[in-house]
C-alpha cells in the first residue's frame, strides 16, 4: 500500500535519493501529500522553488489527488534541447 | 490528424550523427515523392552556455514521461500541420563539445508546414519535456536554468 516518489536532477541532490516508497493508507490531496513527505523527510520543505509534479507520469492538476499505487515526481522546470 | 503522419522518438546514451536522423528518416518508409520538403534541426553542445568555458553536459531524463511529452506534442503537431513524417532523437548523459544533443527532423508536402513545425516541436520540448542539464567546466557541473525567452518562445503557437 505504497506510493513511488521519484526526484530528479537538482531536487534528487537536495533530497540525497532518488525514490523513495511512501506508505499511504487512504487517497489524499497532493497538499496533504506534500506534508506527509515533509514530516518524514524535513528536506522536502527547502527544495528550490518552482519544484513541477507530475502523477503517474502526467503533469498533476491543480486539485491532484494521490492514491495508493501512483507514481509522483517532483523535479525542477526543465532544460532539455 | 493527418492519417500518413509517421513517427520515430527515441532517447538515446549514445552520440548520434546527421546521417544516423537521415536513416531514421529514410526508415519511416515514406513513399518515394510524397515528401515536397525535409527540414532537419540539430542542436549541438556550445562552449559558452549560462558559463563560459563549458567543456560539456550531463543530460537526466524522467524515462517513460519524457516520451509520453514528446509524443503529445508530436500528436498535436500532425493534427496543427499536413505533416507526412517526424523524427526526434535526444540524447541523455555525458556529451562533449559538438557533440549532437537533440535532433528533429521533419517531412511535409511544403516547405512551411515542416520549417513550422520543427519550432513547434523545439518550443514546447524546451518547454516541457522532461530533461535536465548540466554544464560542466573545469570547476565542476552546474544545473542550467530553465530561460524565461525559451517559456516566451512557446507562447507563440
Amino acid at each position: 500500500m505504497t506510493v513511488k516518489v521519484l526526484f530528479f536532477a537538482k531536487l534528487r541532490e537536495k533530497m540525497g535519493f532518488k525514490e523513495v516508497d511512501i506508505e499511504l493508507a487512504q487517497s489524499v490531496t497532493l497538499e496533504q501529500f506534500e506534508a506527509l513527505l515533509t514530516a518524514q523527510y524535513p528536506p522536502f520543505a527547502d527544495l528550490p522553488q518552482p519544484v513541477l509534479v507530475s502523477v503517474n507520469q502526467e503533469f498533476a492538476q491543480p486539485d491532484q489527488w494521490i492514491s495508493v499505487g501512483d507514481e509522483v515526481a517532483f523535479f525542477p522546470p526543465v532544460t532539455g534541447g | 490528424m493527418s492519417a500518413i503522419c509517421r513517427v520515430d522518438i527515441a532517447i538515446l546514451n549514445e552520440s548520434f550523427s546527421a546521417a544516423d536522423l537521415d536513416q531514421r528518416y529514410s526508415a519511416l518508409g515514406l513513399n518515394a515523392g510524397a515528401a515536397g520538403s525535409v527540414v532537419t534541426f540539430i542542436g549541438q553542445v556550445r562552449e559558452s552556455g549560462d558559463r563560459p568555458d563549458v567543456t560539456g553536459l550531463v543530460l537526466e531524463h524522467y524515462a517513460g514521461m519524457t516520451e509520453n511529452v514528446l509524443q503529445q506534442h508530436v500528436a498535436e503537431a500532425c493534427a496543427r500541420w499536413e505533416l507526412l513524417g517526424i523524427v526526434i532523437v535526444h540524447r541523455v548523459g555525458e556529451m562533449h563539445l559538438g557533440e549532437n544533443i537533440v535532433g528533429v527532423v521533419v517531412a511535409s508536402a511544403h516547405r512551411q508546414a515542416a520549417f513550422d513545425a520543427v519550432q513547434y516541436l523545439m518550443d514546447f520540448l524546451k518547454n516541457d519535456a522532461p530533461f535536465w542539464k548540466q554544464e560542466v567546466t573545469r570547476n565542476g557541473a552546474e544545473w542550467v536554468e530553465q530561460k524565461k525567452t525559451d517559456l516566451d518562445k512557446a507562447k507563440r503557437w
